[in-house]
This record gives structure tokens, C-alpha cells and sequence, in this order.
């Protein structure tokens, strides 16, 4: 306590000193953080474009919800804005298990696991291999990896179109024609130059001399991949799977093309349940169903945009 | 032949059209630290990587304790690397990155500890071991980085540019340090560096290099007070030494450089052959072998005068014209000039350097 006073002498002598000071920045003008305004014109702008966006990409989804929680007479009332004044889930459980598709009634629920068993094995072979390419391209320099990273990307800029009769014929003289191996095999396939690309850049942004260290230490080609760069590289991992989830799981064409209609991914049944033509158009049905097919892609991104951001921060590591 | 430790003989090395390593040849002996020092993409680097193997060379070879190593394995060739960037493995913490190369190798575990606790006692890294490297401080993640090679157990250390990232402070501590560490092991170690201070205070010998061309292989006050030419002259010391373009002349059995219209008397130069009289040269003199004010009578001396003066404490660095020509010119710290005083200057000659104008060698 005694030094505690003493230094109050001190602070006491030295305080007109303190003041003087702060009479002279006073005088001097504007002082500490500059005021800005709520209501500028700039902040209008921004949040009024931002509200206006929002809004455009709500409101299909609002009325897509909402009438799939209406029957059929509320809706030909035809107020597609308003709230159902009777919520039935009843349009939901049709469009997952009895809406008819063709010739069989059980629902969207067979193109849904369809879906799962196409799109869980596509992205894993996919990623794997593309990994694997991306690794050797960017730190294992062999003779013609130039030539064949040029092919690669090549392969990206062909339109589908072109290639899906060709394609057909392939598939067929390997037996695979009409199955979910063909389909899986031909998702692999074209995942192949966007993903090579998407896994080079980042393994060769990685600092090359911890791929020299690992060499001194004597580690060799899967050593390296699977205990160094492995390791390091889970956000575009993520970014990866995020990139062949939604990209296989929304596929229509090849889905089509490709398979029988026992194989149809989701997608297709969507299609094939929105677009029949006998019966009334079940506009509730057709909604729920839309709503679960797009659910999926809907779920990966709100989950692993989390996990991906946390990735980032984990691996943003100085070696 | 038996205490050379790592021989590099006629080594090549391009890249498509671009020649980085000419028929290099190198020696080095047993126990002996040799800096590679260099401005960067002078090929010091690279030709680290070429002794480490992990750049394939175009020609030549590559000796690693009297073992052709040419076509090796980096693993095999009984060498450690310390890297600019640590090189650290991020997810891994401190003592699985000094395992790793160890249980790469299958060696024994109780082996792998005996040397990583001994390898944490030399660097006094032993309360780090079960951190990340991302915990670490620079100094700290670079004595990890020489701890991998420690574990090795290895003849060779390379080190390329291990203290360029760290901050002034701990870059001269951490050099005593790698000092001492060569003096306690005493293997060979190759260290390749741009700083001029490394390469002076740590090396047995150091290899200045240019362009892929080894300039000048000899220990520090060779380099330092004999540079073999005009690069070496030019790249060691700081500031840089000062040089004056002339003609040789020969007067009344005394010689003497003629630049600027001044006559320099380089009678006391050891010079390695007979002066010829008209000979185009470059004298060159560092800051430190030049006396301001100090000459004796009878003395050759030049006037010059104070342009710019640079006091740093221990000394004072004074920015001179002579003849129209900048030179600087080193003396103690606590004598003081004013700008725009006339001094009188007297050289060094003895401990000068010159070179030929033509092909830059010493003379």
C-alpha cells in the first residue's frame, strides 16, 4: 500500500503536465476514430443490393416450401405467396415413397439411394486418383508430365455432347453399358481434369522443400503422399468432395443416358415425377419432391462449408 | 585420398538450354565446414541439392566418403539437410518429426529414442519435443530442423541457407551456435549462404561462386585479403572495396597506377609477376586500409574531400572524393569529420589488391 501512495505523488506532480497536452490535441482538431454515419447513401446501396438478392433467390424456395405444405384445394385457390392455412406433410411422404414414375409407384426413395450408390463411390475413386495424379504431377517432375497435364486439361474444355455416344459404345463392349458401374466409371472419368487440376495447384503451392526433407529422411512416393501431403491437404480434400457431391448428385444427363431406368438417380425421378402427363399435376408432390432432391447438395454445403473454413484455418500452418 | 569427404568431380548440370553447373570440381575434406557463398542464382544452391540428390545431374559424379553416390538415393548417401524454411512437417510434433526418418529407415525404437534424446540435449530442445511446429518459435523450429539431420546420424551436413529467415538477433546466435556444433561433431559441413558474414565467421574454407563457376576456393582471410579476382574483390566486404580503373606506369624504379589523373605509388604490392609499364589495371583497397590524416612525411598521399559521413558506433564510415572518384574509407569510431573537409589520404599497398582490366585476375 505505501508504494501505491507514492506513485499518486508522482502521477499528482506530474498530472498539469498531462493536462497541458491534452488541451493541445483538443485545440488541434478531429481526435480518435473517425464517426461514420448508419444511414450514408454508400450503406443503402450495399444492403439494399443485398436485400434485393436475397430476396430473389428466397422467394422461389419460400414458395416452393410453402406449397409443399398446402393440399391440393388450398392451392387452386391460387394464393402461392401465403402461408398454408392447413399444414399437411402428407405431399411429402407421396413424394418419397408412393409417387408414380413411369410404371412403378414407390417414390423418389429407389432414386435416392440410386443417387447414394452412384455418388459415394464416384467421389472416393474420383478423389483418390485425382489426388494421386495431382501429387505426382506437381512433385514427382517425369518425363512427358507436361504433355500429359496438357492432355488432361484439354479433356476439360470438350463438350459432353461429343462424347457421350462414343462413350455408349465403350461402356457396352466392356458389359458395363446400363449399370451403376458404368455410371460410376464414367463420373470417375470426367471428374478427372478439373480435380488433377484442383490437386496439382495445391501440392504445388506446398513448400517443395518439405518434399525434399521427406525425401533426406527417405521416405518414397506413398510415404510422402500418404503421411506428409495427406495430412496437409484435408481443406481441398473438402473442396474436392463439395465439388463431385453436387456435381454427381444434380447430374441428369449421363444419369439418363448411361442407365436403366431400375439405375435412375434422383434426379431423373424427379423429372420423370414432375413431368408425367396422366392424373392432375400434384403441384404439393412435385414441390416436396424437388425440395428433397435438392436437399443433399443443400446439406454438404451448409456442413462442409463449415468444415471447409475450419480446414483452411487448421492447415494455414508456416511449415 | 582417404580424408577427402565429399568429391565432386566435373559435375554439369542444365536445365533444357540453361547451363546452371559448368564442370564443376570440388573437394572437400573430412570434418571441414565449407560455405558455398553466392549472390542468388549463382548455382550454390543447386549444387547443394545436386550433392544431396535431389536434383539429377546432366554429367560428372559425386563422391560421399571415397562411394560413388552419382545414381543414390538422397537416404543413401549418408548425408542430413537442414532447410531456408525448416521444412518442418506441420501435423506432425517435434519428436515424430525427428523420428520420422528414423522409423522410415525401421530403425529399432529404442535406437530412435537413444538418439533423439541425445540429438534434444545438444540443441536443448528437450521441453519442445511434444510440440507442433506451428508452436514453435523461427529459432526453435530451425534447431528442430538441424535436429533431423542430427538424428541421422550422418558424415555430411548441408545446410542451405538455414538463418536467412530468422531475424538479425537470433541469426548471430544461431550461428555461434552451428559453430560450436561443427567444433563438438566435427563432420563435414557444407553451408550454403548469400551473407558474407556466415560464409566469413563459420567457414574452414569457403567457394565463392558465380554463375555456376566456382571464382575463388580458399579459407576466409585468403578470400578476404588475397581475392584471386575482381568478383571476389567486389563481393566480399561490406562496404564493398574501393577501386580505381588506371594504367600501370613505371617511374624511377617505382610503379605506379595512374587513374584520374592521380598517381597511385603501388611499388609495395606483392605482386605475383613483374609490373609492365602500361598495363591496364584495377586497383582495389578496402575502407579499413586507408589512413586519413595519419600519413608520415616523405609518404606518397591524396587529397580528397569528405562527402558523406556514416558513424556506426565502434567505427566511422567517411564517404570521400577523390579526384571525382566515391571511395569509402573505414576509421575509428570516434574521430569525426564534418562534410566537405579536406583530409589527407596514404594506402595500404602492401595489403591492396590488383587485378588485370582485362580478365579481372589478381596481378
Amino acid at each position: 500500500m505505501p508504494e501505491i501512495v507514492a506513485f499518486n505523488t508522482i502521477d499528482a506532480g506530474i498530472e498539469p503536465e498531462a493536462e497541458k497536452v491534452q488541451a493541445r490535441a483538443t485545440q488541434a482538431g478531429p481526435r480518435g476514430k473517425k464517426p461514420r454515419r448508419a444511414l450514408s447513401g454508400r450503406n443503402i446501396m450495399i444492403y439494399g443490393t443485398l436485400i434485393v438478392m436475397a430476396l430473389y433467390y428466397l422467394l422461389p424456395l419460400y414458395v416452393m416450401v410453402m406449397t409443399s405444405l398446402k393440399g391440393m384445394p388450398e392451392i387452386r385457390l391460387g394464393n402461392i405467396f401465403a402461408p398454408p392455412l392447413e399444414i399437411t406433410f402428407e405431399p411429402w411422404v407421396k413424394a418419397w415413397s408412393s409417387a408414380c414414375t413411369g410404371l412403378n409407384c414407390d417414390g423418389l426413395s429407389r432414386g435416392f439411394w440410386n443417387s447414394v450408390r452412384i455418388t459415394v463411390p464416384s467421389t472416393i475413386v474420383s478423389i483418390a486418383i485425382a489426388s494421386i495424379n495431382g501429387y505426382a504431377l506437381a512433385n514427382w517432375r517425369f518425363k512427358g508430365a507436361d504433355l500429359f497435364f496438357t492432355i488432361l486439361i484439354v479433356g476439360a474444355f470438350i463438350p459432353y455432347q461429343v462424347m457421350i455416344y462414343p462413350i455408349v459404345i465403350v461402356l457396352r463392349e466392356l458389359g458395363v453399358y446400363g449399370s451403376l458401374t458404368g455410371l460410376i466409371i464414367v463420373h470417375t472419368i470426367f471428374g478427372m481434369p478439373i480435380l488433377t487440376l484442383l490437386f496439382r495447384n495445391y501440392f504445388a503451392g506446398l513448400p517443395e522443400e518439405l518434399f525434399k526433407a521427406a525425401r533426406v529422411d527417405g521416405a518414397g512416393f506413398w510415404t510422402i503422399y500418404f503421411r506428409i501431403m495427406l495430412p496437409m491437404s484435408m481443406p481441398i480434400f473438402v473442396v474436392a468432395m463439395i465439388l463431385q457431391v453436387t456435381g454427381i448428385w444434380n447430374d441428369f444427363l449421363f444419369g439418363v443416358v448411361f442407365t436403366r431406368p431400375e439405375y435412375y438417380p434422383m434426379t431423373v425421378q424427379l423429372n420423370n415425377i414432375v413431368n408425367s402427363v396422366q392424373g392432375v399435376k400434384e403441384y404439393n408432390v412435385n414441390m416436396a419432391a424437388t425440395i428433397l432432391t435438392g436437399a443433399v447438395p443443400l446439406f454438404v454445403y451448409f456442413v462442409s462449408g463449415r468444415l471447409f473454413v475450419r480446414g483452411i484455418a487448421a492447415g494455414a500452418v508456416k511449415g | 585420398m582417404e580424408n577427402v569427404s565429399v568429391s565432386v568431380k566435373d559435375l554439369s548440370l542444365s536445365f533444357g538450354a540453361v547451363t546452371v553447373l559448368d564442370t564443376l570440381n570440388l573437394d572437400i575434406k573430412d570434418g571441414e565446414f565449407l560455405v558455398l557463398l553466392g549472390s542468388s542464382g549463382c548455382g550454390k544452391s543447386t549444387l547443394l541439392n545436386c550433392i544431396a540428390g535431389l536434383l539429377d545431374v546432366s554429367d560428372g559424379q559425386i563422391f560421399i566418403k571415397n562411394k560413388n553416390v552419382t545414381w543414390e538415393e538422397p537416404k543413401d548417401r549418408g548425408i542430413g539437410m537442414v532447410f531456408q524454411s525448416y521444412a518442418l512437417y506441420p501435423q506432425m510434433s517435434v519428436e515424430k518429426n525427428l523420428s520420422f526418418g528414423l522409423q522410415v529407415a525401421k530403425v529399432e525404437k529404442t535406437e530412435i529414442d537413444r538418439r533423439i534424446s541425445r540429438a534434444a540435449e545438444i540443441l536443448q530442445i528437450q521441453p519442445l519435443l511434444k510440440r507442433k511446429p506451428a508452436e514453435l518459435s523461427g529459432g526453435q523450429r530451425q534447431r528442430v530442423a538441424i535436429g533431423r539431420a542430427l538424428v541421422r546420424d550422418v558424415d555430411v551436413f548441408l545446410f542451405d541457407e538455414p538463418l536467412s529467415n530468422l531475424d538479425a538477433k537470433l541469426r548471430s546466435e544461431l550461428r555461434v551456435e552451428i559453430k560450436r556444433l561443427h567444433q563438438s561433431l566435427k563432420n563435414t559441413m557444407i553451408y550454403v549462404t548469400h551473407d558474407q558474414i556466415e560464409a566469413l565467421t563459420l567457414a574452414d574454407r569457403i567457394a565463392v561462386m558465380k554463375s555456376g563457376v566456382i571464382q575463388q576456393l580458399a579459407d576466409p582471410m585468403t578470400i578476404y585479403n588475397a581475392p584471386e579476382n575482381l568478383f571476389v574483390a567486389g563481393f566480399i566486404g561490406s562496404p564493398s572495396m574501393n577501386f580505381f580503373r588506371g594504367e600501370l606506369q613505371l617511374r624511377d624504379g617505382r610503379a605506379f597506377v595512374h587513374a584520374n589523373g592521380v598517381d597511385f605509388d603501388v611499388s609495395a604490392y606483392p605482386s605475383r609477376g613483374p609490373f609492365k609499364a602500361g598495363q591496364k589495371v584495377v586497383l582495389g583497397v578496402r575502407p579499413e586500409h586507408v589512413r586519413v590524416d595519419e600519413a608520415s612525411s616523405g609518404e606518397p598521399s591524396h587529397q580528397a574531400v569528405v562527402d558523406i559521413e556514416e558513424p556506426m558506433g565502434a567505427d566511422n564510415l567517411l564517404w570521400l572524393k577523390l579526384a571525382g572518384q566515391s571511395m569509402s574509407v573505414r576509421i575509428a569510431g570516434q574521430r569525426r569529420y564534418k562534410p566537405r573537409t579536406a583530409v589527407t589520404l596514404s594506402f595500404d599497398m602492401a595489403v591492396a589488391s590488383l587485378f588485370d582490366a582485362g580478365n579481372e585476375n589478381r596481378l
